[in-house]
């Protein structure tokens, strides 16, 4: 995963000027901050809005609707678990409530050395490979408990 | 040369094709031997992938499942003639899995590049642009009419009645939406189809927007679906270079453009008109209907917003007539529907089969039971909303109505099979959970009722006052029925009601015996 960089005002108004003539442009722009910074901070709500005329409480209430703007950076490294029903018949409860408890964190924590942060999801559409999960954006399925322990433990290093 | 064909589906990925071509590609080149590798989709046979197929005279030989230790003996084999090996699948249409099914919207998945117009258009592909360019929009939409084709999404309203209302709604702009916010459990055929051919989407957006009037279309594709996401943004760009999008389609004088748009993490925007906030980039909220997005949809214009797997299924119809499709069904659910079967079960992957077929053929003759060996307790039809149905009942065959009438929905067509060692209970209480979290809010019983629920089902599980609390839920989910906005509100009630009918023994809880004073 590439480092993601510091606030940086003028990157951030190139990025909503590339997709301001979109119809629509609020997501694709909270999309691309997010790409460039690793989270939604403070600062760009207050820009975005600006730029694009519209009130604060607008974008506020559009960022923080959506799970995947997150305001905080995440880890390192993302691993995202799907928690619905297919999974669940899998026994992907089970797997997931083990490998938490082994990183001492909660759904959405992230591990004390800032390498992983382990997310819910509900559905990754890899149902008939289920337990499934999906690290740094790419898949897994038929996952198990093994498999979890060597992700996270290349994710920590050594 | 010799061509080898693996599929880059995820969730082929998911469960090590990448790493798998690699291998084949670096032991070939260590034997001195030049291979051709073709990147496909999947054809859905889950349980055999990884796999990899062989162009040979006598078809595309498959092998599978292969894992890495694998790969050497497969060589020695001479597997790339087509011989001889334990894993050796032969042709995959011979797989009965694959043979009994009638594939139509998925009649190119799994076999063509999904990145190539070429490709495409070799198997079939924009014969129904072709056929649609020659004839007046009413004349589309007759079709369409014709074909009985009804919304794959869920809610199964006639396509063709929808696109009569956009065709005829007077404005100066209109839109097409793909909803591709596939977000129900145990449903992948929209992320198949989108990985695994892309132009067929693409074919069946452009002829409705000929027939509704409209030159600009987007797909919302959940985030969750990173590959389709790139796929179909890639293949968009390719019909747009090879002139089957843009200002002038296929030379004619009318234009289609089309965009993708990405979905934030919110299950809600499946629902067409919070999905058109949210492509306004607003919050996803649910609007009060009417007016409908045929009247007033994107940005106060007519719209047309169908599912995936309905508008890839246009160019089929177009091509072969809408008589041809609709010989397919029984009673008013014509045509085929792509049921995809998961969870815990043997053989999952992608079922295309004309309406009708009973569950017990999909888990039992198609799926082979459960994965863990363990009897079939319950199967869950139609996604997070949808009931539980107990193996006494996998005689139901599968279409709208009958579903419906045993308080079920066929939904996207999602089937998630359970073994016995599911606690209905449970699943009941996730069900408000999963409202609980996605709910848009806008209604007070979806935002406030599912979160009664969950407390409700934590007093039933824990034997607290059973009886009065029994009363409590089915006062519930009642209100959450009859008072919801939407369906997320509307139907959660239906799982938790299909759980407790169906399997009342597993909320019998014994009382809770109050702890003893230390």
């Amino acid at each position: 995963m590439p480092r993601l960089g510091e606030w940086d005002q003028g990157r951030a108004r190139e990025i909503i000027a590339a997709n301001g003539t979109l119809e629509g442009p609020v997501l694709p722009i909270l999309h691309a901050l997010l790409n460039e910074f690793g989270h939604i901070p403070e600062e760009a709500i207050a820009l975005v809005a600006s730029e694009l005329n519209l009130s604060r409480a607008e974008i506020h209430g559009t960022v923080s609707f959506y799970h995947d703007f997150r305001r905080q950076p995440a880890g390192r490294h993302v691993l995202k678990l799907c928690r619905a029903e297919a999974c669940q018949s899998m026994n992907g409860p089970r797997i997931a409530r083990d490998l938490l408890q082994e990183l001492g964190i909660d759904w959405g924590g992230t591990t004390s050395d800032g390498a992983l942060t382990v997310e819910g999801v509900y559905c990754l559409g890899l149902c008939a490979c289920a337990p499934s999960a999906l690290y740094d954006g790419e898949p897994m399925g038929r996952v198990d408990r093994e498999r979890l322990d060597t992700v996270a433990r290349e994710a920590r290093g050594p | 040369m010799i061509r080898i064909f693996i599929s880059r589906d995820s969730a082929s990925v998911s469960v090590g094709s990448v790493r798998i071509a690699r291998l084949v590609c670096e032991e070939a080149a260590v034997r001195g031997l030049i291979l051709e590798t073709a990147l496909t989709g999947s054809r859905g046979l889950f349980w055999l992938e990884p796999l990899v197929e062989v162009e040979t005279p006598g078809g595309r030989i498959a092998y599978g499942p292969i894992s890495p230790s694998d790969v050497g003996s497969l060589f020695d084999a001479d597997f790339l003639t087509g011989a001889e090996h334990p894993l050796r699948l032969g042709r995959l249409e011979d797989q009965p899995y694959l043979a009994r099914q009638q594939r139509l919207t998925f009649t190119r998945c799994g076999i063509v590049d999904p990145l190539s117009v070429e490709d495409y258009e070799a198997h079939g592909g924009y014969a129904g642009l072709r056929r649609a360019l020659s004839l007046e929009p009413q004349a589309i939409v007759n079709e369409i009419k014709l074909s009985g084709l009804r919304g794959r999404g869920g809610a199964g309203f006639p396509t063709g009645i929808k696109w009569d209302t956009v065709l005829h709604a007077q404005a100066d702009r209109k839109y097409i939406v793909c909803n591709a916010d596939e977000g129900d459990s145990g449903t992948f055929g929209d992320r198949m189809l989108m990985e695994g051919d892309p132009f067929s989407l693409i074919e069946g957006m452009t002829i409705a927007g000929l027939a509704v009037g409209a030159a600009k279309g987007f797909i919302y594709i959940r985030s969750e679906y990173p590959y389709a996401y790139r796929t179909m943004t890639d293949a968009i760009a390719l019909a747009t270079k090879a002139g089957c999008l843009g200002p002038s389609l296929m030379g004619s004088d009318q234009a289609f453009t089309l965009e993708t748009r990405l979905g934030a993490g919110a299950y809600i925007c499946g629902e067409e008109t919070s999905l058109l906030d949210s492509l306004e980039g607003k919050r996803g909220m649910v609007r009060a209907k009417p007016p409908l997005p045929a009247i007033a949809g994107l940005f106060g214009k007519p719209t047309l917003i169908n599912n995936t797997l309905s508008l890839a299924t246009v160019p089929w119809i177009l091509a072969n007539g809408g008589q041809v499709y609709a010989d397919f069904g029984m009673g008013r659910s014509r045509g085929t529907l792509p049921i995809q079967l998961a969870g815990n079960v043997t053989r999952g992957g992608l079922i295309e089969l004309a309406f009708g077929a009973t569950l017990r053929e999909i888990v039992e003759d198609f799926g082979g039971g459960t994965a863990t060996g363990r009897p079939v307790k319950a199967v869950q039809v139609g996604g997070p909303l949808g009931a539980y149905f107990p193996a006494s009942m996998l005689d139901l065959p599968l279409d709208y109505e009958t579903l419906a009438a045993e308080k079920g929905l066929l939904g996207h067509g999602g089937i998630v099979v359970f073994d016995d060692s599911v606690d209905l209970s449970q699943q009941a209480r996730f069900a408000f959970e999963f409202c609980a979290a996605e709910s848009c809010g806008k209604c007070t019983p979806c935002r406030v009722g599912a979160v009664r629920g969950v407390e409700v089902m934590d007093r039933i599980i824990a034997g607290i006052e059973p009886e009065k609390n029994f009363e409590v839920l089915e006062d519930l989910c009642t209100l959450m029925t009859d008072a919801s906005l939407c369906a997320m509100g509307g139907l959660t009630p239906l799982p938790v009601m299909s759980a407790l009918t169906h399997f009342p023994e597993d909320f019998d809880k014994a009382p809770q015996v109050p702890a003893a004073a230390e």
